[in-house]
């Protein structure tokens, strides 16, 4: 069979991702352990780089791919380009992260890595066997992620959980797209889409099964209420690395999948599965926001505002239209680059052993670390959503696209939700420049790479707040492309 | 001097801003303080321009900009000052210097954060006074909340950090409640612009059902309540007064609250007028609620801090009687009383400021019969209290004289009420006055024996912010002309004003109207 050169250059970022990983495990493979690492750290850098270059030879080559089992449109392309972006954070701070707990394995880079192609393929996929393959390499790449940090019983306890959980949500999808195939006759979503607007109305319960059991599937990976429970544990004793990891990439191509299966293949069934989503963001907003209020665990407390976050975009999601999924996507980036900077920041000073993680190791460091403080205050006052930052515009793009589709009701309680989250992340800002310090905490690592991550998620959150009109348009545009229009 | 009335107000921006960055870049403590200060006088010059050039004759907004922003949204940067905010932008860069000043003593540690955080408020203040795009209007109004809440945190009392989040959480609150407004209105409308919402709105292109006129006006109504604040909705307002250091306090009651004053008249008035109307006299109550209970309390209140706090909220529920008055003569009486209270307070603040840098007190059981140590302090405290009385000739009459004639013409009660909150601040300001400086020196209070008079620094501004009092009270015609046709224009289509209170007050004191 003949295979055009244009359907490798569409899967490019993914080909250059697989031979990078792969190269790392031959490095790795003849070595003692560990004493390759920074090579491999390296490496994986210039990979990820490269992958995210070839991010533009693919969006010269749209188009689809294999069968019509991949395309390549501005939606998936905004995903490449998220997921890639993130993954380039996540090593940056894991290179100094990992030197300081003395975790320093090549097998790390390589894990982050494959599980990135899983990603990439989730954000390009249009079939939903394709799509459950990209699923699992990325879900099983971030179980072992999360007990890397083997020492540590909290660690292994956390892979163990979100293993368990995982697997089960896992099966829940699987479930749905057999359902779905039994209704439509097909595993890509256009055709299915095609399929459904033929049938007569009989099949109509049948899909809400299959919609209500991806659903759950979906909505714990992206921990949304009422399937956020593991979310807590193993943030919390995931590496913070991995904690960064996992809620950035693995969110938003979660949410990519969520929003191409359920607006492309079961959009005409909109007014059967509008209700789990609006009672999912309701919930995930409340649940998260008050679950973080009495956190002094950073991770902890990070990991309920990540429900909330999720609860947001859900928002946008509720909002049926393009005005929703532009609003999702928008603060998907919005969101990654905050979630990632408050990462960097927290992994930079936690030293070894993660001895530095709690609210109150940080009260009065506001002075004596300006670098650190800085970057951590703008991600927050992002979180909370202050003018000039990504979080603002984004919320106010959500909320603008709920308003849209009147849904006065969520977008009000979405406003009240964002001002009780003003509470607790406005006391780490409290905790840096307002108490005395009562912990002596030494000097943060001196890592390059780190600071690098931080500045960089710091500038994007404000640019994104300042002058986000390109992406604004892409996102648009893309996101109206999406919808057929 | 085209170019220049078309970009002043940009430069208004960015000037702090720019003042900002270069204090951020400054090496030495010493630089830090001279940068700050020739920011500062730079953007007062500045901003001096805006009065020479200000045409009274013309309606509309003058000195306007208007440039695309953020096209997905169809946000534009667009700005302009009419005579409602003419007096506002000069007062903010006129605090602000009073303020960089005050901080030259006052702040000791981290002063390159301090200035930078000051002058990034005040290009804030100075946004929210000139935009004319709901969305720059939010950006600059939420923008101001950061830089103070981290100078209260960071530099204020010993509750500093309660107080900072209280303030923070209580006015993020009130905000979000207004940009739901906003993106309700945006969607009604399909614009952020003010003017533009107003003309579809006048012209009846865009109908609002009545409830939901409703509903948005409370939304701002909530907001603007909890900055100004009115009550019941001050309760961290003598914290967050009480806990700031000096030069932020001088900004929070000086400007911050007028922001909120300022909002109820650019936005609830001018974009809700039927809602107005209906809701002018529960607006009214709570502001004179305000002006009494404010009074009564700043009359028992034992720290000078305390007494002046709620003595805001006594000034600034006028401020609110005057604009939900729904009159020309009570617009303008709101208008001058938000300048004549900011005035008045940063001297007043400044005061207690220089007796707590002698005495590390602020209560009242501490002075008393200090007159003879520090005429000069004493000269000053009563001239600036008798500016916030009301005392004719001083510029707090002229803005309670207009108010209650608003107040009067709206409903008699309204003025009557009103008329008390002055015999209130008389009680209260001489109380204070009496139990500070004069009377028998307090036998307790050892330290007061060897108290220093008002330094040169001190003395100088204190003097300025006073002949500013008397030039405001005596040449207060040239400061209302301005605010003559925007207070004219701003009243509900559904309520025209009775025909005698269309011209300016002067004008009806010398026909004898009165």
């Amino acid at each position: 069979m003949h295979v055009p050169a244009d359907y490798y250059l569409r899967i490019l970022p993914e080909l250059v991702l697989t031979a990078t990983a792969v190269l790392i495990m031959l490095i790795e493979g003849g070595a003692r352990l560990g004493s390759r690492a920074a090579l491999s750290g390296t490496v994986a850098l210039i990979g990820t780089a490269a992958a995210l270059a070839s991010v533009a030879v693919q969006s010269a080559h749209r188009g689809e791919a294999f069968s019509g089992m991949f395309r390549v449109d501005g939606f998936s392309l905004f995903f490449h380009g998220l997921i890639i972006a993130a993954t380039l954070i996540v090593l940056l701070l894991s290179i100094g992260y990992l030197r300081a707990q003395r975790l320093q394995r090549g097998e790390f880079y390589a894990l982050l890595l494959f599980a990135t192609v899983g990603m990439c393929l989730m954000a390009g996929s249009v079939e939903l066997i394709m799509v459950f393959i990209g699923l699992e390499i990325s879900s099983i790449c971030s179980y072992a992620l999360c007990g890397f940090w083997r020492a540590s019983a909290r660690s292994s306890e956390a892979a163990l959980k979100y293993l368990l959980l995982g697997s089960f949500a896992t099966a829940f999808f699987l479930y749905g797209i057999a359902l779905t195939y039994g209704a439509s006759g097909s595993t890509n979503l256009y055709v299915i889409a095609r399929s459904l607007s033929d049938v007569l109305a009989g099949h109509g319960s049948l899909i809400l099964v299959a919609a209500a059991l991806m659903f759950v599937g979906l909505a714990f990976k992206v921990s949304a209420a009422p399937f956020q429970v593991w979310t807590p544990d193993v943030y919390e004793g995931a590496p913070v690395a991995v904690t960064a990891f996992m809620s950035a990439g693995p969110k938003a191509a979660t949410f990519a999948v969520f929003l191409r299966i359920f607006y492309v293949a079961l959009g005409r069934y909109s007014h059967t599965w509008f209700w789990m989503i609006w009672v999912a963001a309701i919930l995930s907003m409340c649940l998260g926001n008050l679950g973080a209020l009495r956190q002094t665990n950073m991770k902890r407390m990070l990991a309920y505002s990540s429900i909330a976050h999720a609860g947001y975009v859900l928002v946008a999601f509720a909002a049926l239209g393009e005005h929703g999924i532009s609003a999702a996507m928008f603060y998907l980036a919005c969101y990654v680059a905050m979630n990632l900077g408050a990462f960097a920041v927290i992994s930079n000073l936690a030293q070894q052993n993660e001895r530095f993680i709690d609210l109150h190791d940080y009260a009065g460091l506001g002075f004596r670390f300006p670098l650190q403080s800085v970057c951590l205050t703008i991600c927050m006052l992002s979180l909370i959503g202050i003018p000039l930052t990504g979080g603002f515009l984004g919320k106010l793009f959500i909320f603008k696209a709920a308003f849209q589709n009147h849904l006065v009701g969520l977008a009000i309680v979405g406003l009240l939700n964002s001002a009780l989250a003003a509470y607790y992340y406005l006391r780490v800002i409290a905790f840096l420049y307002m108490r005395p310090a009562t912990v002596e905490v030494s000097q943060p690592q001196r890592s390059l790479s780190m600071n690098v991550a931080m500045v960089a998620c710091a500038v994007g959150v404000l640019w994104l707040g300042i002058a986000p009109n390109s992406l604004l348009n892409f996102v648009v545009h893309s996101a109206g492309a999406l919808t057929g229009r | 001097m085209d170019l220049l009335n078309h970009s002043i107000l940009s430069a208004l921006l960015i000037a702090p801003l720019i003042g900002a960055l270069l204090v951020l870049l400054a090496p030495g403590e010493r630089a830090v303080r001279w940068l700050a200060l020739l920011s500062s006088l730079a953007t007062l010059l500045l901003s001096l321009h805006l009065p020479f050039h200000f045409q009274n004759a013309a309606r509309g907004m003058q000195f306007a900009q208007d440039v695309p922003w953020i096209s997905a949204l169809n946000i534009h940067y667009a700005v302009g000052v009419d005579g409602i905010s003419l007096w506002l932008v000069v007062l903010t860069t006129v605090l602000s210097l009073v303020s960089v000043l005050t901080a030259w003593n006052s702040i000791r540690h981290n002063v390159k954060s301090f200035y930078f955080l000051l002058l990034l408020l005040q290009a804030g203040i100075i946004g929210v006074f000139i935009s004319l795009d709901l969305f720059l209007f939010y950006v600059c109004w939420e923008i101001t909340l950061v830089p103070m809440a981290l100078m209260i945190g960071a530099w204020g009392g010993a509750q500093r950090s309660f107080a900072a989040v209280k303030f923070f959480v209580y006015t993020m609150a009130g905000s979000l409640l207004m940009l739901g407004s906003i993106l309700w209105l945006r969607n009604l409308t399909g614009t952020f612009n003010v003017t533009a919402i107003r003309t579809e709105l006048a012209s009846g292109s865009v109908v609002l059902a009545p409830h939901t006129e409703v509903w948005l006006f409370l939304g701002f109504l909530v907001a603007f309540c909890i900055k100004t604040p009115i009550f019941p909705l001050h309760t961290w307002q003598p914290l967050a007064y009480t806990e700031a250091p000096l030069p932020a306090v001088i900004m929070l009651a000086g400007l911050m609250s007028k922001m909120g004053a300022y909002g109820l008249i650019r936005f609830d008035v001018t974009l809700f007028p039927n809602a107005s109307h209906r809701l002018a006299t529960l607006v009214v109550v709570l502001g004179l609620i305000g002006v009494v209970y404010g009074g009564l309390l700043a009359f028992v209140q034992t720290n000078l801090k305390r007494i002046i706090a709620y003595s805001s909220l006594s000034h600034m529920g006028l401020v609110v009687v005057g604009a939900f008055s729904l009159t020309t003569i009570g617009t303008q009486g709101a208008v001058f009383q938000m300048i004549s209270h900011g005035v008045t307070t940063a001297g007043l603040f400044l005061l207690v400021g220089v007796l707590y840098a002698r005495r590390g007190s602020l209560e009242l059981r501490d002075f008393g019969g200090i007159a003879s140590q520090m005429p000069v302090f004493a000269g000053l405290f009563v001239w600036l209290a008798m500016a916030a009385v009301g005392l004719p000739l001083l510029s707090g009459f002229i803005g309670e004289f207009l108010i209650f004639l608003g107040a009067f013409t709206a409903q008699h009660w309204f003025g009557i009420i009103a008329a008390l909150g002055v015999i209130l601040s008389a009680m209260y300001l001489l109380r204070m006055t009496r139990l500070t400086i004069w009377g028998e020196p307090n036998a307790t209070a050892a330290g007061n024996a060897a108290i220093s008079d008002v330094g040169t620094l001190e003395g100088w501004v204190l003097a300025g912010l006073a002949i500013l009092t008397l030039w405001l009270g005596v040449g207060s015609p040239l400061f209302l002309k301005p605010t003559l046709l925007s207070a004219q224009a701003l009243q509900p289509i559904s309520a025209p004003a009775p025909a005698t209170n269309t011209a300016s007050p002067l004008a009806q004191l010398k026909r004898g109207v009165l």
